[in-house]
């Protein structure tokens, strides 16, 4: 009993993450969403009795991934731009 | 309008997508009925002809070890293509130097937690076809704890020669063995060490030096992207 | 009781599976700048990998891992090894992508100075 009401919980936080990478405009936010899933991953993984699995998912996808994304986020812009094109299809 | 029509469509190839899993169902027998399936042949064959007690290590390295053989060299192209494409002009380095000491907390703590790390990665390769990890698992962990120093000490650099050199060792040790294996035997990457003991550390032939030499290599790999994508 | 909740985790898992996979989807079909396309696609990977693993799941099964010696008839109770081993391949094969992608956003943001596709795709003239 006490597992269904963990894995529903577990399920529900993961689509709530998902909203939430694809819709914030501040991009290191969005980033440490997409760490978030791959955490709940991890646990979801060793619940279905699978532990090679989820050591490589929680090592891959929660450090390097991340800190791939954080050195890129450096390197450009940090947040997301709002749509400047406006005049241009007047012109047209 | 757009968002509206992709919602739509996206809603529509889901629902067919979802209604087809819904049929299999969820934790029941395999579904089919009459045919002996592949998993109960793989599980009775390691025990029996290759005495390793990990079934995942000995299906991807010595029943499906053609696919690894793919897949690192996969990954040691993907990280030539990194490192050329970021070709960085050598008179822009001393613009502004983004990388600094961190705080006394962080480098004062890290200088302790660097060798347990190591020791962590090396033995969870090292014991692959005993326990659950292998030679990716292991590798990755290494890799986390240079990241580790890398972000702590300004600095601390770990030499890309040494890198390069320990990276193709590795990679010709693999192929190594595998044409070892088809000089004495008759087939590549075939068992030709003899096999002891079920639950030993020596058991299993050549099973334990492949993953040994595919976690060298996955650490090496790793350890050089962050470091061009750092620097 | 224990059967009919089992019957509800049915639809929840692969419903959230394939969920998951649609809203990655969306995000890499409308939203306007390169970071999140990349991110969707990231998004994507996970869920398709937990699709496959919740696929082969017997209920009351075990990890395949032999620790105390072979027992007689323990091979019934084992979950299935083949799909592990390939989505242990999937998963390090997703990671090198996505490296390599933001590579070239990096030296797209050089070139143009700014991460919008529009805007990309207007300088052309």
């Amino acid at each position: 009993m006490i597992y269904f009401i963990l894995i529903i919980f577990l399920l529900l936080l993961m689509i709530g993450a998902a909203i939430y990478a694809v819709n914030q405009k501040d991009l290191l936010y969005a980033v440490i969403a997409t760490g978030i899933i791959s955490l709940i991953l991890s646990i979801l993984f060793y619940l279905l009795q699978a532990p090679d699995v989820a050591l490589t998912e929680a090592a891959i996808g929660v450090a390097l991934t991340t800190i791939i994304f954080i050195i890129t986020i450096r390197n450009t812009v940090r947040y997301e731009e709002e749509e400047k094109t406006k005049f241009k299809s007047e012109v047209k | 309008m757009k968002k509206v029509l992709i919602i739509l469509l996206l809603a529509v190839v889901g629902y067919f997508t979802a209604s087809t899993f819904f049929d299999i169902g969820f934790g029941q027998q395999p579904f089919v009925e009459g045919v002996k399936p592949v998993k109960d042949v793989y599980l009775d064959k390691t025990v029996s002809t290759l005495k390793v007690a990990n079934t995942v290590t000995s299906i991807v390295v010595n029943f499906r070890g053609f696919d690894t053989l793919g897949e690192v060299t996969v990954l040691f192209l993907a990280v030539t293509a990194l490192g050329s494409i970021l070709y960085k002009k050598r008179h822009q380095v001393g613009e502004r130097s983004v990388l600094f000491s961190a705080s006394k907390i962080v480098t004062s703590g890290s200088k302790l937690l660097f060798p347990a790390i190591v020791l962590l990665g090396a033995y969870v390769f090292i014991h692959g076809h005993l326990s659950p990890g292998g030679g990716f698992q292991g590798g990755v962990i290494i890799a986390t704890g240079f990241l580790l120093m890398l972000l702590a000490y300004e600095n601390f650099s770990v030499g890309h020669t040494g890198l390069s050199i320990i990276e193709s060792l590795a990679g010709i040790t693999f192929a190594g063995v595998g044409l070892l294996g088809m000089i004495n035997g008759g087939t590549f990457l075939e068992n030709f060490l003899p096999t002891g003991v079920l639950n030993d550390l020596f058991s299993g032939g050549v099973i334990p030096i492949i993953y040994i030499a595919v976690g060298f290599k996955v650490t090496a790999e790793l350890t050089g992207v962050i470091y061009t994508v750092l620097h | 009781m224990d059967n009919t909740l089992f019957e509800y985790l049915d639809y929840a898992v692969y419903g959230t599976a394939i969920l998951v996979m649609a809203i990655g989807l969306y995000g890499a079909l409308v939203k306007k700048s390169l970071l999140k396309i990349v991110i969707g696609l990231s998004i994507i990977d996970s869920g398709l990998n937990f699709l496959i693993v919740a696929l082969n799941y017997y209920k009351g099964g075990t990890a395949p891992i032999f620790s105390q010696g072979y027992l007689d008839g323990s091979t019934k109770l084992m979950v299935d090894p083949v799909p592990q081993a390939l989505v242990l391949t999937a998963i390090v094969i997703g990671f090198g992508v996505t490296a390599v992608a933001l590579s070239l956003v990096i030296r797209l943001y050089r070139h143009h100075h700014t991460l919008n596709i529009d805007q990309i795709k207007d300088l052309k003239w």
